[in-house]
């Protein structure tokens, strides 16, 4: 009954534009979230990712494409894979990188966060590769860098988790091929906390993949989470059945504090992957994991170390496929900036 | 002394079913006549209110005035100019301010701030238990010899059904309306957004339709069995309309408002995570959001109110679940309101009635009204005269309102309190 038409778009209400990721030609100036990313430039991204790769099998892993550039890696969360690959990425691109490690508990203000962040501007850094507990902060930071500084999302609280959906993308694509209308993926575990999930879900959607199915018990399903395309099944054997790609998320410990869990042996036992229950899926299912594992929680460890476990090869893929959102980031002509809307 | 006549102006009071223009004569702070000026009446000054509407001043039965305790985001001497400004000639403060008003000591205090000010009136809701914890009462009735009109436990919980309705049957022993925004603190507890699909692609946590209509279930049979005189507040959900809609047909003496941003906002204007609309109870669904505008054209809300809650600029600078809720809503809660009229949403005596006659039933006060002896607190706008909310039109200290860039039609052009011109409107 509203009458919308009289009313402003989202983004004139507020400063905080939704597509800021993209600058007046379409390509990426930050990288943010999957969300309302085009198939083309996904397959862009796994393509650029892929003649990196070819590099970093050589014995000289490095090319000049961001040499002067400086990198830095902003983690206000702990994380190890993801902060190591960003940096060993940056660095076979030739640019600077800059580790600051920020513990969450010092920066909880609003404030402080903008002041590291201006701090950092005015070392003249190109680019900020950001992880944050909150949901959305890659956004607010996205929104008041400078203009000429780039923001990658390395994990944005439950919301976003780009790259790593990617380089589960490109590990999907190297094993099962490039037509994924034929692929069923499963995605069990921790779905309501986990921005790895929803990441991936976008991205297997852009990508037109067959069956995308969600695999966890009602606790930890998010409401609604079929609006984004997903079949949601809370019996792991049924759900599990034919699947392709089965990709496990991490369990974490506190779950069982909130009372969303009673213990992580009725998880094992009802949602962990033993591999009995691998069986159910495709004989060539390949099995994923962000990392890092808990064994025995969400996963055996004869099927975290089994011949269909390609949870290393993830690890190896996060390397190319961040250069290649890098160098598409930095690499685009600076003048593109000019004229852009605000 | 004191002597003012509005003339030509469209008087448009619900509570007198008065729809039409009248010359209105008012002296020494009362309304002492409609359409014919009483004998020997001589004005000391005259409005021309020729193509403009005089309503009766309007009260908000939920505006925080950050003063005591956050005078670094407002006090209330500048809410009390914006309130003026914006034809709210009554602000209903609740009792969560910094110390709380569990005694009378800050009931005077306020009191004391806003005489002096000399803008609109304040009138209070004292605490139901003291400093808000939900487990000791209140000296209630120290509290109302104080001023306060009713008692409120705000958004904090009373965990034990016992003391609340202990509180309850002891408010209803002093006469003391309660005002109930109701809340289950465990199932809203962290939550920042409408537990929905919105929420859950952005990673927010959730609040769902639970965290209210749970509070409101055990709040009516609590009500029901005490007898005390309950209002409920700020509602957001098609199934508290529902609710509520079902107890008043059962018979029961309640009433209900909605914030006006709950009428304009849905879950969707958060998906830039933008923090502006970052409020509680959290902006739902669009059915929720026809179902509140039904509620109040049906009569199942009594009132709107702007739920004013004006922030500092830092409150709203972060990510979305750091941010701190409340919306800046003085300024648009006239536009915002008549805007359901011009919509064809709510017809505009239900709107006027909901902004003053019922939420001055409510407060239990002499005002909301046009008759002949009550207080001449009157609001007089223009239904015609285009404007844009940006930071300098929002008078209130907070500029905080996801309306900004919004084109609204009615703009206040004077504002009378006590019969006094307190504010007009100059190009």
């Amino acid at each position: 009954m509203v009458n919308k038409a009289s009313r402003p778009t989202d983004s004139m209400i507020g400063r905080d534009n939704w597509n800021i990721q993209l600058d007046c030609n379409g390509k990426l100036k930050h990288f943010l979230t999957i969300e309302g990313l085009s198939t083309e430039l996904l397959i862009s991204i796994l393509d650029t990712a892929e003649s990196f790769a070819n590099i970093n099998a050589k014995s000289v892993k490095k090319v000049p494409l961001l040499r002067g550039k400086t990198i830095a890696n902003l983690f206000f969360e702990a994380s190890t894979r993801t902060r190591n690959t960003f940096e060993l990425a940056a660095k076979r691109l030739s640019a600077d990188v800059l580790n600051v490690n920020i513990s969450a508990s010092a920066t909880s203000k609003g404030e402080t966060l903008m002041d590291t962040l201006h701090n950092l501007q005015a070392m003249q850094c190109d680019m900020f590769v950001v992880r944050h507990n909150a949901s959305g902060a890659t956004h607010y930071i996205a929104n008041r860098v400078a203009p000429g500084i780039s923001v990658i999302n390395a994990g944005d609280g439950s919301h976003a988790h780009p790259t790593q959906a990617m380089l589960d993308m490109f590990t999907i694509r190297r094993n099962k091929g490039d037509n994924f209308g034929q692929l069923r993926v499963a995605i069990v575990g921790d779905v309501l906390h986990s921005r790895v999930a929803r990441s991936q879900i976008h991205a297997l959607n852009i990508l037109n993949t067959g069956n995308i199915r969600v695999i966890a018990p009602r606790t930890l399903t998010p409401i609604g989470i079929e609006d984004m395309g997903v079949e949601v099944f809370h019996d792991f054997d049924e759900g599990i059945r034919d699947a392709d790609v089965i990709i496990m998320l991490r369990l974490q410990k506190e779950r069982m504090q909130g009372a969303l869990l009673p213990s992580e042996q009725e998880y094992y036992q009802m949602y962990g992957l033993s591999r009995e229950r691998l069986r159910l899926a495709k004989p060539d299912a390949i099995v994923m994991h962000p990392g890092p594992i808990n064994r025995g929680v969400e996963i055996e460890s004869s099927v975290a170390d089994g011949p269909q476990s390609v949870i290393l090869d993830q690890v190896t893929n996060g390397i190319s496929v961040r250069m290649a959102v890098m160098s598409m980031v930095l690499g685009r002509e600076p003048e593109t900036d000019k004229g852009e809307k605000s | 002394m004191n002597r003012l006549v509005i003339k030509n102006g469209h008087l448009l009071d619900p509570s007198n079913q008065l729809n039409r223009q009248a010359d209105l004569y008012i002296d020494n702070g009362r309304v002492v006549a409609i359409d014919h000026s009483p004998n020997g009446f001589i004005a000391d000054q005259t409005i021309d209110a020729k193509g403009l509407t005089a309503i009766p001043g309007i009260v908000d039965l939920c505006a925080r005035l950050r003063e005591p305790g956050l005078e670094y985001k407002a006090t209330i001497q500048s809410e009390t100019i914006a309130a003026a400004m914006s034809g709210i000639t009554t602000l209903c403060c609740p009792p969560d301010t910094d110390p709380v008003i569990d005694e009378p000591a800050v009931v005077e205090l306020i009191h004391h701030k806003a005489t002096s000010a000399g803008h609109s009136n304040v009138v209070m809701l004292g605490a139901l238990t003291t400093g808000l914890k939900g487990e000791l009462l209140s000296e209630m009735h120290a509290l109302q010899i104080a001023g306060c009109v009713g008692l409120s436990n705000g958004r904090q919980p009373i965990p034990n059904t016992l003391v609340l309705k202990r509180a309850y049957a002891y408010a209803a022993n002093c006469g003391l309306t309660v005002f109930i925004e109701p809340d289950d603190h465990w199932l809203s507890a962290g939550g920042c957004a409408h537990n929905g699909t919105i929420a859950s692609r952005l990673g927010l946590k959730g609040i769902p339709v639970s965290a209210e209509t749970v509070a409101l279930a055990r709040a009516l049979e609590i009500v029901a069995e005490t007898g005390v005189k309950a209002h409920f507040g700020r509602l957001s959900s098609a199934a508290s309309v529902a609710m509520i809609r079902r107890a008043k047909n059962d018979g029961m003496n309640i009433t209900a408002d909605v914030s006006a941003h709950q009428l304009y906002l849905n879950e969707h204007d958060i998906s830039s995570f933008n923090s502006a609309c970052h409020v509680l109870p959290p902006l739902r669904t669009q059915r929720d959001q026809q179902a509140l505008q039904q509620g109040l054209a049906d009569g199942t809300l009594d009132a709107i109110c702007s739920d004013h809650q004006p922030h500092d600029t830092d409150a709203k600078e972060a990510p979305f679940a750091s941010t701190e809720p409340g919306i800046s809503a003085l300024a648009t809660l006239l536009p915002l309101a008549t805007r359901l009229a011009d919509q064809g949403i709510v017809d505009i005596c239900t709107v006027i009635k909901a902004i003053t006659s019922s939420p001055a039933t409510i407060l239990g006060m002499n005002t909301g009204t046009l008759s002949v002896g009550s207080n001449a607190d009157i609001c007089i706008f223009d239904r015609d005269s285009s404007w844009q909310l940006d930071e300098a039109t929002i008078h209130s200290s907070g500029k905080n309102s996801p309306f900004i860039g919004w084109n609204f039609q009615t703009r206040v052009k004077h504002t009378i309190i006590g019969g006094v011109i307190i504010h007009s409107h100059t190009e």
